[in-house]
């Protein structure tokens, strides 16, 4: 099969040799020491706690969505930590390597380090983030009591878990891809990059793909048909609506990445040609397909994003949101043209005038609708008694931000414009500038808003200033000058530089960095703190903001079975209504609820995928034939279990309820 | 939209905000429609795989072209196995329906029979042209041919793995609810391979001949 | 998993909700299984419009080369609505009306990237070519 005239495979071990250990590399050396000891001592206080069975139990193998979503949040945290570090050595490098200063990486570790950056930040933080705040609020937004498909919702997890473990042990064995976040070939082809770097990025996001495509087709089928009686299309929350637009999108878009990744790794690993130099391959026509999924990836992660700040805003303004309905249209819309517009990320590949145009003017249609989505939340706004928590505080440092990335956004669009800007720090100080002041903001947002929903307290605000003010003023000085040097020819991925008189805006930049750096410290800092003011900050109500959707009508943290009876949707913002109307919470006839059993198969399913995803990358292919045959025998042993489900009895229910009925008494 | 429900109750009395009387739900209700939205999602892998036979096929590389290589009274073969699986699985539905678990049973196995035909002979077609000096590395449009026929391949392979253990499952347990929803989704799992197939007999191999 | 899915208001009406219609199994949810004549008439239908277009390009004499092209183009078309209907039993009704909502997106998405890709490739191939003749260079 493979080429094994340029790489001798050993039968045992593959391409695997003392050699693939990066040992050479003290700043590898020194993070791999650290994360060993790191992680003993988190095995260590694990084991010491005895906690190891109460994760396994009541976590690990837990197919409740709240549980699975926080997962998900911890996921991305740790993730951002990682991707983080990227971002600021890089940031490091760049401001010190000038005047024949070589910085202090080599060009070998630098290009590892802005690759993964952006496939952790893209694929293993806003991914992990985004999915998981739909995973936690949108059965409680629709009253439901989980997810269409529970065991699947965990193996989706566990495999985007898996995917993110083989990224990070790609720090310590072997290497990462060196051709930027997109792998673009010929660079990414065997013949330019025969090192292990691009296989693992093939099989991490292989194996993080099949987790997120399948959580896509869970979260529609639950939106679709698990909404409680009387929430019509038309009622359902804003964030529900987005959350839809999305997983449809990640539904219609992963299988093409999926695709052209099988057919990249075919290259690779059978020597086809699809993306090659000779014998009839194009490279040109991967930079076309992973666009036409590189696109819509943008708008699965700023659709729910927009879901978020639309609850925040109506909330924190005591309002009901302005123009819901054209809300939900421009949503859909973006939905639609966002698979119109994917050239406008290749306008200079010399597909000519005539393409050119038509898909400049389709990328500056799509301004409209978001466009409209600002208004709507100006308009929520105006006149509402606004109330300056950390989720509207988020939400305007959005607004004032996303639109100057907006703006750059559509001046990008202009292909003449763009073969200006094209590949150059201008436009990497757009994107940031969208999925940092979009995305990231929101996320923000959104975890904020939520915590004390899934945690029944509330989040520090005094530390939570801290990392606010930090986020968005070192978000703008870390970026402002990457315009400047932008229009001023400086393209992106550079090492070192010749120029002196640039020197000063790296500096600029990697003062940012620094001050984002801090944010995500306060960040941290803040969880800890809250933890520890936990009683202080108690919400025994279960509605601390005065919220108006119907999460907020069960208890923080909502029980296991989220709601002792179905609620009945008569408008928009359910429990505003429900508040409005002098809804009486239920005192008695409870019943026993049927819900989901856990299943250890997720853990068990992602973790060969792993073991064949390592295998594959280091040619190991004996291992990669029995855990291959291992996963498709645990998948079917696990089709013969059809006892998946168990009654909360009801008095299990009585008690839960009693004792909230007991919480609420006390607070008044 | 309706109108809200206590709209249309009567004055002074309260509205109702929950469910009082709720049943336990059949479980897998979401089945069929999840089920749905994966083949939906599947076909766009085929897509892509379309696209790129389409973009890449006429890329021989002073190798062969499909004239040198098709064999249509093959193809037509391979064709009609497909077809008569198909058919023979939808007999396979009508006796699940009426509840003959040995009829049905029956169906399935006649319907795996053609389906590893179809394989063989497919197989047969690859080893073939491999054979002759026609390999996937040999051209773009052979390695778009051989992904795109192989993956559909492929998916008739699963699709056989998954029916020998669905017929596992109904000896154990005969046509409870959950086997009868598992053959429901093999079933659009195997006409909508038959869809695509469709595409390729189309596609690759009569445009290919009249290129 | 709870216990109203199948009648969420939006396609059973909100008013009757919690008479207790449950438990419907899979009958009345629009999937249709076909019956015996149904199974027929669509196998003999795609026979059909399986044999013309092998016998439109193994004669190859009846068109020319386009017009068979496009023949077996609009027929293959036909039998993937044959297929649709009489073996995936596709309608409108069934899921509410959802599955044919994601047919017909997945169907868009489909033509734009099958069109698009060809398009966008076309132009690209044309446009970046190598020049081998100097005389053509504008």
């Amino acid at each position: 099969m493979i080429d094994t005239s340029t790489v001798a495979t050993h039968p045992l071990f593959g391409r695997l040799t003392l050699e693939s250990f990066p040992y050479h590399e003290p700043i590898v050396v020194a993070t791999f020491v650290a994360v060993v000891l790191g992680g003993l001592a988190l095995v260590a206080a694990l084991s010491y706690f005895r906690l190891w069975g109460y994760l396994w139990k009541e976590w690990f193998t837990t197919v409740d969505h709240k549980r699975i979503g926080i997962m998900y949040m911890v996921l991305g945290l740790i993730m951002l930590l990682r991707g983080f570090a990227d971002a600021i050595m890089m940031r490091l490098q760049q401001a010190m390597a000038f005047g024949g200063s070589e910085g202090y990486l080599n060009a070998h570790h630098y290009d590892q380090i802005f690759t993964a950056h952006g496939v952790i930040m893209i694929f293993f933080v806003a991914m992990p983030f985004v999915t998981g705040l739909m995973n936690y609020v949108v059965p409680l937004q629709i009253g439901a009591r989980d997810v269409s498909f529970p065991f699947l919702n965990n193996f989706s997890f566990w495999m985007t878990v898996g995917g993110a473990v083989l990224i990070m042990v790609s720090l310590f064995v072997g290497e990462f891809a060196r051709t930027g976040w997109l792998a673009y070939p010929p660079l990414s082809n065997i013949a330019y990059s025969p090192e292990t770097g691009v296989d693992y990025y093939i099989w991490a996001l292989q194996i993080a793909g099949v987790g997120t495509t399948l959580s896509g087709i869970n979260l529609i089928c639950t939106i679709v048909k698990m909404r409680a009686p009387g929430m019509t299309m038309m009622k359902m929350p804003v964030f529900t609506w987005t959350s839809l637009c999305t997983n449809v999108l990640i539904v219609a878009s992963f299988p093409i990445l999926t695709a052209t990744l099988v057919l990249l790794s075919l290259d690779r690993y059978v020597g086809t040609n699809f993306f090659t130099n000779d014998l009839g391959g194009s490279p040109m026509m991967y930079v076309n397909l992973i666009w036409i999924w590189g696109h819509p990836e943008v708008y699965i992660l700023i659709l729910p994003v927009f879901g978020i700040f639309s609850e925040v805003t109506s909330t924190f303004s005591g309002k009901k949101l302005f123009g819901y309905t054209s809300m939900v249209y421009a949503t859909v819309v973006i939905t639609i043209l966002s698979y119109l517009v994917w050239l406008h990320h290749f306008f200079t590949m010399g597909s000519g005038a005539s393409v050119n145009s038509f898909f400049g003017i389709t990328t500056m249609i799509i301004s409209i609708p978001t466009g409209a989505k600002i208004f709507n939340w100006l308009f929520t706004m105006y006149r509402g008694r606004i109330r300056f928590e950390l989720p509207m505080m988020w939400t305007v440092a959005f607004m004032l931000t996303f639109v100057v990335g907006g703006m750059t956004g559509v001046l990008l669009a202009v292909p003449p414009a763009d073969f200006v800007l094209h590949n150059s720090l201008f436009l990497i100080a757009h994107f940031h500038n969208v999925i940092i002041g979009g995305v990231l903001f929101g996320l923000f947002a959104g975890i904020y808003y939520w915590w004390p929903k899934a945690f029944g307290f509330r989040l520090d605000p005094f530390w939570g200033k801290v990392s606010f003010w930090c986020w968005v003023i070192g978000f703008w000085v870390a970026f402002m000058p990457l315009y400047v040097l932008g229009l001023m020819g400086v393209t992106r991925r550079l090492r070192v530089f010749e120029d002196p008189s640039l020197q000063i805006w790296f500096q600029i930049a990697a003062v940012g960095a620094v001050l984002i750096a801090a944010g995500i410290g306060a960040f941290l800092l803040q969880i800890a703190v809250s933890v520890w003011k936990r009683r202080e900050l108690v919400d025994r109500t279960g509605d601390p903001w005065d919220g108006r959707t119907l999460e907020w009508a069960t208890s923080s943290p909502p029980p296991d079975y989220n709601f002792a009876f179905t609620p009945m949707i008569h408008d928009n913002d359910a429990w505003w209504d429900m508040k409005k109307r002098g809804y009486k919470r239920p005192l008695g006839g409870y019943k026993a609820i049927h819900m989901p059993s856990n299943s250890g198969t997720g853990v068990i399913l992602a973790g060969i995928s792993v073991v064949l995803g390592f295998a594959l990358v280091w040619y190991i292919w004996w291992l990669a034939a029995v855990s291959f045959v291992a996963l498709l025998a645990a998948a079917i042993h696990h089709t013969f279990n059809y006892h998946r489900d168990f009654h909360i009895p009801a008095d299990v229910v009585v008690r839960t309820e009693n004792e909230r009925t007991r919480l609420l008494s006390g607070q008044v | 939209m309706s109108t809200t429900l206590t709209a249309e109750r009567p004055r002074g009395q309260a509205p109702v905000f929950h469910v009082v009387d709720e049943h336990a739900h059949p479980e897998g209700s979401s089945t069929m429609l999840g089920f749905w939205i994966y083949l939906m999602s599947d076909c766009l892998i085929f897509a892509v795989l379309f696209a790129t036979y389409g973009v890449l096929g006429a890329n021989y590389a002073a190798g062969p072209a499909p004239k040198d290589l098709f064999d249509l009274p093959l193809v037509a073969l391979n064709t009609a196995m497909l077809l008569f699986s198909s058919i023979t699985y939808g007999f396979a539905m009508l006796a699940m329906e009426k509840g003959r678990v040995s009829q049905t049973q029956l169906w399935l196995a006649v319907t795996g029979l053609f389906g590893a035909a179809f394989l063989a002979i497919e197989l047969y077609e690859f080893a073939h042209l491999i054979h002759i000096g026609a390999t996937p590395q040999r051209s773009a449009f052979l390695s778009s041919f051989f992904t795109l026929v192989g993956t559909h391949g492929l998916h008739v392979t699963f699709g056989l793995v998954w029916l020998v253990t669905l017929m596992v499952q109904v000896n154990k347990r005969g046509l409870i609810p959950a086997n009868r929803r598992r053959l429901m989704c093999l079933s659009l799992f195997w006409h909508f391979l038959d869809v695509i197939w469709i595409g390729v007999f189309t596609f690759v191999y009569l445009m290919g001949m009249l290129r | 998993m709870s216990s109203h899915a199948e009648h969420h208001s939006g396609h059973h009406g909100a008013g009757h909700h919690g008479a207790g219609h449950h438990d419907h199994g899979h009958g009345d949810d629009g999937h249709a299984h076909g019956t015996l004549g149904s199974y027929v008439i669509g196998f003999v239908l795609s026979v059909i419009l399986t044999v013309i277009p092998f016998w439109l390009v193994m004669d190859g004499t009846i068109l020319d080369k386009n017009m068979t092209a496009m023949a077996i183009m609009a027929l293959a078309a036909v039998q993937v609505v044959v297929h649709m209907i009489f073996f995936l039993h596709m309608n409108g009704r069934a899921e509410g009306g959802w599955t044919m909502l994601s047919l017909i997106f997945t169907l868009i998405v489909v033509v734009i990237m099958l069109a698009g890709s060809l398009w966008v490739m076309y132009h690209l191939n044309t446009n970046m070519m190598p020049i081998h003749d100097p005389s053509q260079l504008p």
